[in-house]
């Protein structure tokens, strides 16, 4: 199994670099896990790569986890309302009930 | 720019695009009989109403919204199969056209409010279509009558939904220009409680195509708020110009969602599942919707719903101008696409054609310095150089070239209200509608052409019994054909009539006093005297041409445009009247001249030829040219051009309306091709010259106005003769 700690904001400042980023990683190889706990930051353009990676990772038939996810990470996809959609195991902090 | 100036030059776009969706209404009403299926058409049409109405809305323009939308109506009935398509139909739909051509053409001269005057005559049209419409219940789209039909709760019980469904999709570029979509979401919490919510995520692309730094999201959310509907709005100010924004009441008409899922991009069945899951429709409710309006599959298609989204979104959101702006755009863009071609304004191609005509006369001023010297190398350039300006100078003019199609498919309007004042059966046939010709030259010709098509079908084509009796059918046809020939247009119209009677035209002649009475004439000079002035020979005045002014005013009128008309015609068979045009009027063949140190340049289609001058002893003003009278004169009296004349002068015959005349000069200086600039208003009083032209080498050279230098010569005899007389 493949991990890869995402490092920096996913914003569209970072999109780019990100986009490169994160498809070198799924092309390493089947089973794969990507650690969000260091995302300090995201916005519509690293929804959109997540989205992205999720999707071609199962246009692929591989296995694309998101793990740790941060607060900002939640945050969003909790407004956009793709937790469920994601099927990841997420923690809820309890500070946010 | 103010939002009033943003306005007014939206307005404007408005008024030129409806102008243009009626002429393209028109064209398609008349060919609806033309019994090849017509729906594609009825189509257009239905979209060019509907397109109009919507816009109008936008502009708060009522009385026009008012008008149209009664129309529509009975094009979607008609387009829904509900009415047929009957010639009675179109006879009522074609005044409608023009009344709102009318309308808006109001609007162009400013006066946006209702005019009484005309609500009056628009009523009028109204009644008449209305019978169409009766027994067919108003159309489903119809956004301006109430729909009745109210979402009912789903399922059993309440459901607990938001009060309002906002439908977006963020433009491409919202990220790049520092909106995050998904921050206006989190604003939006402040106003109310989201209470469903999905993104739509299916515009990514496949990776390779995905820029990672574009907005592919959309969202559907429902949205329990105490917000009115313009605070909401608010929310999406800064990126409403470039997104689609819906905003609905969750009490609205199932009519208002099935046009939402219609206007929008995705497959229809996702986003009705989507509005089902949240609880704003049933599933039946869906269903219904949707395949009571199955007949319009364009709707689903993205590049078409422009129109559709227009009245979707008047019915929505209030008329803001960024988003009337925004949709004029779009609606540009859209036709720009269909026609793949741009829109220039006339006095830039101009001004284009002006400084080539300056660049032409320039290189040939570099040409003859090259030539002067003996490089090889200098004299190579300067050749390539002249053969692309000479290039450049062509497609220049090409730019000018339109279709004279348009011109052509005017008359079909025509035709067909002529022969029903007239009480004819007449089809017009176009041929070579595709044949291009200078846009000056297409701008001129319509009315010269108006008269022939007048004329041809009142005098030309007899009525349906005296057809019928000479063996013919009882339709009569006419045609309008253009070709090509030789550097000009020819443009025919012909009719299957009677044909010319040559001898009550002689007969005719004889009595006004126009020709001898033992005239041996031919059957083309007989033909001519039809041009005469005060000539007709129709046996009685009709409301439309026989009052002996016409023919004669279509030929000045031709004449003007150095064109000439012929006539061909066969007794019994018809007549077929042939105008030749040049095919533009910026430049001319000219004949260079010089007398002392000046140019003068001759158009060409004037020279029969050019003799000697002999025997001159200074004084007469006529010669001997082969046993005939040749009056000439001396361009060197004239333009009183006072150096020492040469030993020997040469003599440009020109013709003027059948009568030779001789210019004397000193020098012929040959053929050349003339970019004709206009003299300034200094020179308006001066007669018989028709422009001026620049010499390569650098050099002004005025262009003779032959005609009506010769008759202001005889003018000047004649005044003469009578005060020696006197």
């Amino acid at each position: 199994m493949q991990t890869l700690t995402i490092e920096d904001e996913l914003t569209i400042f970072t999109a780019a670099e990100q986009k490169n980023n994160l498809l070198s990683f799924l092309n390493s190889g089947d089973d794969l896990e990507i650690n969000l706990s260091q995302v300090t930051e995201m916005d519509t353009a690293g929804l959109q790569l997540l989205v992205l990676a999720k999707r071609e990772a199962a246009r692929t038939g591989k296995t694309l986890r998101f793990v740790m996810h941060s607060k900002a990470v939640l945050d969003i996809l909790e407004l956009a309302n793709l937790t469920t959609a994601f099927g990841d195991q997420v923690v809820i902090s309890h500070s946010e009930g | 720019m103010s939002i009033d100036a943003e306005m007014k030059a939206a307005l404007i776009t408005f008024t030129i695009e409806s102008l243009e969706l009626l002429q393209d209404m028109e064209d398609s009403l008349l060919s609806l009989e033309d019994g090849a299926d017509p729906t594609e058409r009825i189509n257009s049409i239905f979209r060019a109403a509907h397109t109009i109405k919507g816009s109008s809305g936008l502009f708060g323009l009522d009385h026009i919204v008012k008008f149209t939308h009664v129309v529509e109506s009975v094009l979607d009935a008609v387009r829904e199969g509900k009415i047929d398509v009957s010639s009675d139909l179109v006879a009522v739909l074609l005044p409608c056209c023009d009344h709102i051509a009318l309308l808006i053409r109001a609007v162009v001269d400013g006066d946006v409010e209702e005019n009484p005057d005309m609500t009056t005559a628009g009523d009028a049209l109204l009644a008449e279509l209305r019978p169409f419409l009766e027994g067919n219940p108003s159309s489903p789209v119809a956004t301006v009558a109430p729909t009745p039909d109210r979402v009912e709760a789903s399922g059993g019980g309440e459901v607990e939904t938001g009060n309002w469904h906002i439908s977006l999709r963020f433009g491409e570029d919202s990220l790049r220009n520092g909106m995050d979509p998904l921050s206006f979401i989190r604003y939006l919490t402040t106003l109310g409680v989201i209470v469903n919510l999905t993104t739509i995520t299916n515009r990514i692309p496949a990776v390779a195509e995905m820029d990672p730094e574009t907005n592919y999201l959309g969202f559907e959310i429902d949205v329990k708020s105490d917000a009115g509907k313009e605070a909401l709005e608010n929310v999406f100010e800064f990126v409403r110009a470039d997104s689609i924004i819906h905003i609905l009441p969750l009490e609205s008409a199932i009519a208002d969602y099935i046009e939402l899922i219609r206007s929008l991009p995705e497959d229809d069945a996702y986003l009705g599942e989507l509005l089902v899951k949240s609880g704003v429709l049933t599933k039946r409710e869906l269903e219904d919707g949707l395949s009571k309006q199955k007949s319009d599959s364009e709707a689903s298609q993205p590049a078409q719903p422009i129109g559709e989204i227009l009245v979707e979104q008047q019915v929505v959101q209030q008329p803001l101008v960024t988003a009337a702006l925004e949709k004029q755009k779009q609606i540009k863009d859209n036709k720009a696409r269909e026609s793949q071609s741009i829109r220039v304004d006339a006095e830039r191609l101009d001004k284009l054609i002006d400084l080539i005509g300056e660049l032409v006369i320039s290189s040939a001023g570099v040409n003859l310095r090259a030539l002067q010297t003996t490089q090889t190398a200098l004299l190579e350039a300067t050749g390539e150089m002249m053969r692309l300006v000479e290039e450049v100078r062509d497609s220049a003019l090409q730019l000018r070239m339109v279709p004279i199609g348009t011109t052509f498919s005017r008359f079909q309007r025509v035709v067909r209200d002529v022969s029903k004042e007239l009480g004819k059966d007449i089809n017009l046939v176009i041929t070579g509608g595709d044949t291009e010709v200078d846009k000056s030259v297409v701008e001129k010709i319509g009315d010269p052409l108006m008269h022939l098509v007048r004329n041809a079908m009142d005098h030309g084509i007899e009525p349906a019994e005296v057809r019928l009796q000479n063996g013919k059918p009882s339709q009569g046809t006419l045609r309008l054909n253009a070709y090509h020939e030789s550097g000009t247009i020819a443009i025919e119209v012909s009719d299957d009539g009677g044909g010319l009677n040559r001898e009550r035209i002689l007969a005719k002649a004889v009595e006004k006093g126009m020709v001898a009475a033992d005239a041996k004439l031919t059957d083309q000079e007989v033909y001519a005297l039809i041009f005469e002035p005060g000539f007709s020979t129709a046996a009685h005045i009709s409301n439309l041409s026989g009052r002996g002014v016409g023919m004669d005013v279509v030929k000045r009128n031709v004449t003007d445009l150095r064109g000439s008309i012929e006539v061909d015609s066969t007794l019994g068979v018809g007549t077929t009247m042939r105008i030749r045009l040049p095919l533009t009027l910026a430049i001319i063949d000219g004949f260079l001249v010089g007398v002392g140190k000046s140019s003068f340049v001759i158009p060409l289609d004037r020279v029969v030829e050019c003799v000697e001058l002999t025997n001159d002893n200074g004084n007469n003003d006529y010669m001997d040219l082969r046993g005939e009278v040749l009056p000439f004169i001396r361009l060197r009296n004239l333009f009183c051009i006072n150096d020492q004349p040469p030993r020997r002068a040469n003599v440009v015959v020109v013709d003027v309306a059948g009568a030779k005349t001789g210019l004397v000069v000193d020098r012929l200086l040959g053929e050349s091709q003339t970019v004709i600039k206009p003299l300034g208003k200094l020179f308006a009083h001066a007669q018989g010259l028709g422009g001026s032209t620049i010499l390569g080498s650098g050099e002004v050279a005025l262009i003779l106005d032959v005609p009506v230098l010769v008759s202001s010569f005889e003018h000047k005899m004649q005044r003469h003769a009578l005060s020696i007389s006197a």
